[in-house]
């Protein structure tokens, strides 16, 4: 790459860097600014101040924001969980075998992902309450996992599809059953398969605001981003711009802290060595 | 340890391409069989059926005395090297090797004892913590072969296990299978398209063909009595070469001048208009270094040499000739079966290196004549094969086989016996 290419590349870089950070960086400002400072105008707040995050831990809107945290990080955890689990055996019999319908499986399953949530909102709502799921989590969980699981499936397939037939075979004919194969020799191999579908659906669970805002009434159920779009302000002519942009940056972490945790895991080819070189 | 027998195995793919046709073959407890063929004629698919890998449409697969066509592979109790080794990545090398044991519910104690004994005989003892992806390739054939090795099976199935090493090691690795398989007289059935490997490792080889089988016998029969057109093109290394031939009395007319035939061969081409005459590279000679004592058995004549190769060792002249065009067609056809592309009609003939046979020109050429053999070009059918001769060959390397285990097993005896426990090695 000659001297000129490379400082393109990096002006390029740069400009997508700021253009993807600073509303981050913004909000962050924002989170840290006082009540009057906010419409100052100015990108770094005057002294900074940790009001707004006072006022959603401890303070009025913590009876708001606390419970939906926890509602948040359990839904999430769970409708993940079982989305991984569901896809791995979905993705593993959609990589190996050859059954009746599997194409069908696959493109049913990616017309659910490109349906718009906002179109099932209402029956779903209707439904719901009738069957007392209304502002329960599996009456979040449900609709979330209609999210998270075609993904998965897709994303999970195509790991599996990268490990060779063979391993499972020498496993068989090292004299294990089909369930040993699969659980001593196939699901470690797709680990980093399983992790970055992980993530990837947590993130959209985490994410949802239409579900949650419709299908839950109290803190019994309700997820942050719901939560967020309930915050008041003191007072009816004032905005709580400084709390929710505290909420938005504490809900910002722990997607932050999965995906260092679990970076390194999605990067490395656990395959590597398993065939010729 | 058992012997395996095959049963007019057939397999059919669900369009109706039978990938094995009608295979019977008969594999003795202890023997060395080796499945050998071009790309496409079904040995890893009978690999693959012996150990069960692959279902089998009809025919019966008797291991060790027991039908095992509806057995899981688990149940075989084979051992099988994989064309790439199938290592479990995430495990050592310890745990690869440890991992049929580990399975059959072994103890610890035992398990750590049974690897260690696998490692030694593989050389593999400094690299038992390291991950597979931290191995060479031979390494990693090795690590392969100790997984095969560390529990008792049946038998060994290896499905071309060397074709992803380079050529040095490919050597070494052959002798190191052969040592293995005397030493340990596990019945063995090898897959290869490398006819080196066929030649030098089987006690029996099998030549397949489009799913069926054209001849079982020893290296040595397969070199020196071929079935057919096909056997004798595949065997050998360069090639057999095919010569367009009429029949005048007792004599074949050549491009390379009339061949003169004994009584009995004269008998068994006769009545053939247009014949194939199979002479191997090593049957030529520069006539002018041929003793004067072997020049009665053969014939002279004069070519122009095309192109030629020393080695060193050995030296290769091209001899281009005529050929009529229907036989042009089918020996082309034959060599795009044997994977190989001939371009042109040509003889390849093997002199010896300190002959100074120069590139085109003319030169003087011996041929011995007493090992040609005679083929029907339509059929492919080897018109002069001495059955009893080829049988003689098979026979003695069978008992030489069965004299090597005996030697083993008293070996083997002996240092289990003694105090110095050195071993069969």
């Amino acid at each position: 790459m000659s001297r000129k290419e490379k400082i393109w590349w990096w002006v390029g870089g740069l400009a997508i860097v700021v253009y993807c950070l600073f509303p981050i960086g913004w909000i962050v400002a924002l989170s840290f600014k006082s009540a009057g400072d906010l419409n100052s105008g100015e990108f770094l707040p005057n002294g900074a101040t940790l009001d707004n995050y006072s006022l959603i831990l401890t303070g009025d809107a913590s009876e708001l924001f606390l419970p939906a945290l926890r509602n948040s990080f359990g839904i999430c955890l769970i409708a993940t969980a079982i989305s991984c689990l569901l896809s791995m055996f979905a993705a593993y019999a959609i990589a190996r075998l050859d059954f009746p319908g599997k194409k069908m499986v696959l493109s049913t399953a990616l017309v659910v992902a490109i349906f718009p949530v906002i179109s099932i909102v209402t029956p779903l709502f209707n439904v719901w309450r009738q069957i007392g799921l209304y502002d329960t989590w599996p009456g979040l969980i449900i609709p979330y996992l209609s999210l998270t699981l075609p993904i998965s499936i897709w994303t999970m397939s195509a790991f599996f599809r990268e490990i060779p037939w063979e391993m499972e075979q020498a496993a068989q004919v090292d004299g294990a059953t089909t369930w040993q194969a699969f659980r001593k020799v196939i699901v470690p191999l797709a680990a980093p398969g399983v992790f970055t579908t992980a993530i990837i659906a947590f993130f959209i669970a985490w994410n949802d605001f239409v579900y949650g805002i419709s299908l839950t009434s109290t803190s019994a159920a309700r997820p942050v981003p719901a939560a967020l779009g309930l915050f008041s302000g003191a007072s009816q002519f004032e905005d709580p711009t400084g709390a929710i942009a505290a909420a938005a940056v504490i809900v910002t972490i722990p997607v932050v802290v999965l995906v260092l945790l679990f970076q390194r895991r999605i990067v490395a080819g656990l395959t590597n060595g398993a065939v010729k070189g | 340890m058992a012997s395996i027998e095959m049963k007019h195995i057939v397999k059919q793919y669900g369009d109706g391409y039978p990938a094995v046709n009608d295979v019977s073959l008969d594999i003795a407890d202890g023997e060395f069989m080796i499945l050998v063929g071009p790309s496409g004629c079904g040995k890893s698919t009978l690999l693959r059926m012996i150990v069960g890998l692959e279902d089998i449409t009809s025919g019966d697969m008797v291991i060790g005395g027991t039908r095992v066509n509806d057995k899981a592979p688990r149940d075989r109790n084979l051992s099988m090297v994989f064309q790439n080794y199938a290592l479990y990545p995430h495990m050592t090398v310890f745990e690869n090797i440890a991992f049929p044991l580990r399975l059959a519910k072994m103890e610890d104690a035992e398990v750590r004892r049974r690897v260690t004994e696998a490692a030694d005989v593989l050389e593999l003892k400094d690299h038992l913590e390291r991950k597979p992806a931290n191995l060479s390739g031979g390494q990693r054939q090795r690590v392969a072969m100790g997984r095969a090795i560390v529990r008792q099976a049946e038998a060994f199935l290896f499905d071309e296990p060397l074709s992803n090493l380079d050529a040095k090691l490919r050597g070494q690795m052959r002798t190191e299978i052969s040592r293995l398989q005397r030493r340990l007289g596990i019945t063995t059935v090898y897959v290869t398209h490398d006819q080196t490997e066929a030649m030098t490792l089987g006690d029996r080889v099998c030549v397949l063909r489009k799913g069926k089988i054209q001849q079982v016998a020893s290296p040595r029969e397969l070199y020196e009595q071929p079935v057919n057109l096909f056997v004798a093109g595949f065997i050998g290394s360069p090639p057999m070469n095919f010569l367009p031939a009429t029949v005048e009395g007792n004599r074949l007319v050549t491009p390379f001048g009339p061949i003169e035939l004994d009584e009995k061969r004269a008998g068994q081409v006769a009545g053939h208009e247009l014949l194939l005459v199979g002479i191997r590279p090593e049957y030529f000679e520069d006539a002018s270094l041929v003793d004067e004592a072997k020049r009665p058995v053969g014939t002279v004549f004069r070519a122009r040499v095309d192109v030629t190769e020393w080695l060193g060792d050995s030296q290769y002249a091209y001899i281009p000739y005529d050929a009529p065009e229907s036989i042009t067609a089918q020996l082309r056809e034959l060599s795009r079966e044997l994977d190989s592309e001939e371009l042109r009609t040509q003889a390849i003939v093997s002199i010896d290196s300190t002959s100074r046979i120069r590139e085109g020109r003319e030169a003087e050429f011996w041929l011995d004549t007493r090992k040609i053999h005679v083929f029907d070009p339509h059929s492919g059918e080897n018109l002069t094969r001495d059955a009893e001769a080829g049988a003689a060959l098979t026979r003695m390397a069978t008992e030489d086989r069965l004299e090597h285990a005996e030697a083993a097993r008293g070996g083997q005896a002996e240092s289990r016996g003694g105090a110095t426990a050195v071993g069969a090695a």
